[in-house]
């Protein structure tokens, strides 16, 4: 059987974008917003695609859900280096549980040794996919990863944990999720871009893989933040420390 | 309707996190509630004793065995979901544990996750943010499903202590599967205050410039009685080690005092600091969006300006 990794991508609106809250609380406003490939999923691909170059994977398969438009952040990973994109048509976005259930379904159907998503989105900001596929799939999860070592029938993964970095051996197939260090992902160029085009992106709708997506969670609204106000400025270190004092912050 | 609330403990085998008491305060906010801690561990007795401790916790439940002496979520997971039928909610911290955790359970009870709660606006509905923190989202879960969520502990205090749960121990009613094993860890065990829960921080930036400018950080933290916290750009310049990240990606932290040292403060930084009571910022840029969220502002160089600090406490 092919060696494969499946990595799983989301098109999220571009990390220097600053969002803004639509004034009826209906939602983010999106329209002629930069989208790109969720940083930390972009990561998981670069992963895949090294492990792939250090010849212990034969195929790289990326998968998104999400509308017609997420095809372009596909071919951007085939452009990376992908094998081919598997493009699962929802024109409403899913919740990650029912992410999760697609993911399944795919893996199921590629079989894959490894898959690798982003530890989160950063739209959402949920960080759930992973693990609720680990969980559907019985299998194990390695979470923020920092470092991934491939092993007979096994990984090796380090995990960016609050108190510092955790190893975990999980057997294979695993889930693997990407923390900001495990790697810096490659640019594109555009020979690569041309070439891509060329590269297979299969389609396939919700419905066909059995799946019903239910809603677990309903919107209510979306508010901006809680603005802080802007303080004062202080002209020195003497200042700085008086109006410290001041506000009783220095006392033992 | 009462709710009947799971928190799911975060404990090191011999101590409480403070996050768990977190939790607790979340978890008192929901009307009418109930609220067990579950302490999964290879032997649970202290800490579910400082479980049982906390304000509000009505009993405690521990789990005992061998392979919960390291946090794995593949193996808490299945035992959490095997005791979760009498639960309404089953809420764990937003760290590293929980966030790794609890979507695990959620998958196991086929229900959503409210992923980092900061409000509670009734037993199903809860507040959240999104994009950084650059919009808030309320959300609610229906009657018929299970509320699995995690819990920002930044917008939370923490439960008193003084409570006095019944503590009851219950069989391990999952076995845990083997395909998970824990290797090695490097927590560092540090003297200084944890950054997640200290009241002071002294946090630096890209500006720093090199490992050996952050020892200058240490010290003035070390007067200060404050934990370090680093920057993105900090971390990934390798001037900090990675479990000193403050920001979205790293840890969210609500310290009464947070003095960020030669920090722009991208907005994906910035979200993780909102909740601070004072922000100080010193930075020589003073176009640097820092300052629209900073308390007191110092502009000029820092590689002046801290030493002339430590100097003057």
């Amino acid at each position: 059987m092919m060696k494969r990794i499946v990595v799983g991508i989301k098109r999220v609106v571009d990390y220097n974008v600053r969002i803004r809250v639509k004034p009826d609380g209906s939602g983010v406003a999106l329209d002629g917003v930069k989208m790109s490939v969720n940083p930390f999923d972009e990561i998981a691909l670069e992963e895949a695609i090294r492990i792939k170059e250090r010849g212990l994977a034969e195929e790289v398969v990326v998968a998104s859900v999400g509308p017609a438009d997420c095809q372009a952040q596909l071919r951007t990973c085939l452009a990376m280096g992908a094998d081919r994109a598997l493009h699962v048509h929802s024109d409403t976005p899913t919740e990650p549980l029912t992410t999760a259930r697609i993911l399944l379904k795919l893996i199921e159907r590629e079989q894959p040794f490894l898959v690798l998503l982003g530890k989160q989105a950063i739209d959402d900001d949920n960080g759930q996919t992973g693990q609720m596929l680990a969980a559907l799939w019985q299998r194990p999860q390695a979470t923020f990863a920092s470092k991934i070592a491939l092993a007979e029938g096994k990984a090796q993964v380090t995990r960016e944990v609050d108190a510092g970095l955790e190893t975990l051996e999980v057997d294979l197939p695993a889930v693997v999720t990407a923390d900001l260090r495990l790697n810096e992902p490659r640019y594109v160029k555009l020979p690569e871009i041309m070439k891509a085009k060329k590269k297979p992106l299969e389609t396939l709708s919700v419905e066909s893989l059995g799946i019903a997506p239910r809603v677990h969670l309903r919107t209510v609204r979306v508010d901006p933040p809680p603005q802080r106000q802007k303080g004062m400025c202080v002209e020195n270190a003497a200042e700085l420390v008086a109006a410290l004092k001041a506000k009783g912050l220095l006392a033992s | 309707m009462s709710a009947a609330i799971l928190i799911v403990a975060e404990h090191d085998g011999s101590t409480l996190a403070t996050g768990t008491a977190k939790c607790v305060a979340c978890a008192a906010t929901v009307a009418q509630a109930q609220i067990t801690v579950v302490v999964c561990a290879s032997d649970a007795a202290a800490v579910a004793r400082q479980a049982a401790d906390l304000q509000g916790v009505h009993r405690v439940l521990t789990v005992e065995h061998p392979v919960h002496a390291h946090p794995l979520a593949a193996a808490i997971a299945p035992q959490i979901a095997a005791l979760a039928a009498p639960y309404t909610h089953v809420f764990g911290p937003s760290s590293t544990f929980g966030k790794d955790l609890m979507p695990r359970i959620a998958a196991l009870l086929e229900t959503a996750q409210v992923s980092d709660i900061m409000a509670v606006e009734s037993p199903r509905r809860f507040r959240r943010p999104i994009y950084a923190g650059n919009a808030i989202v309320t959300v609610e879960i229906p009657e018929d499903a299970k509320v699995v969520g995690t819990v920002r502990t930044a917008s939370f205090p923490a439960a008193g202590t003084g409570g006095t749960a019944r503590i009851e121990k219950v069989a391990a009613p999952a076995e845990p599967p083997p395909h998970t094993r824990f290797v090695s860890s490097t927590a560092a065990k540090s003297d200084r205050p944890d950054l997640q829960t200290a009241a002071r921080v002294i946090s630096g930036g890209r500006a720093l410039g090199s490992a050996e400018a952050f020892q200058m950080l240490y010290r003035l933290a070390d007067k200060l009685g404050a934990a370090v916290g680093a920057s993105r750009a900090a971390v990934d310049a390798g001037y900090a080690p990675n479990e000193l990240q403050v920001g979205q990606t790293g840890k969210i932290i609500a310290p009464e005092l947070y003095v960020a040292i030669g920090i722009s403060g991208a907005i994906q930084h910035l979200t993780g600091i909102k909740d601070a009571r004072t922000i100080v910022a010193i930075n020589k840029d003073p176009q640097a969006p820092i300052f629209e969220v900073a308390d007191l502002g110092l502009v000029g160089d820092l590689f002046e300006i801290v030493p002339q600090i430590e100097k003057l406490l």
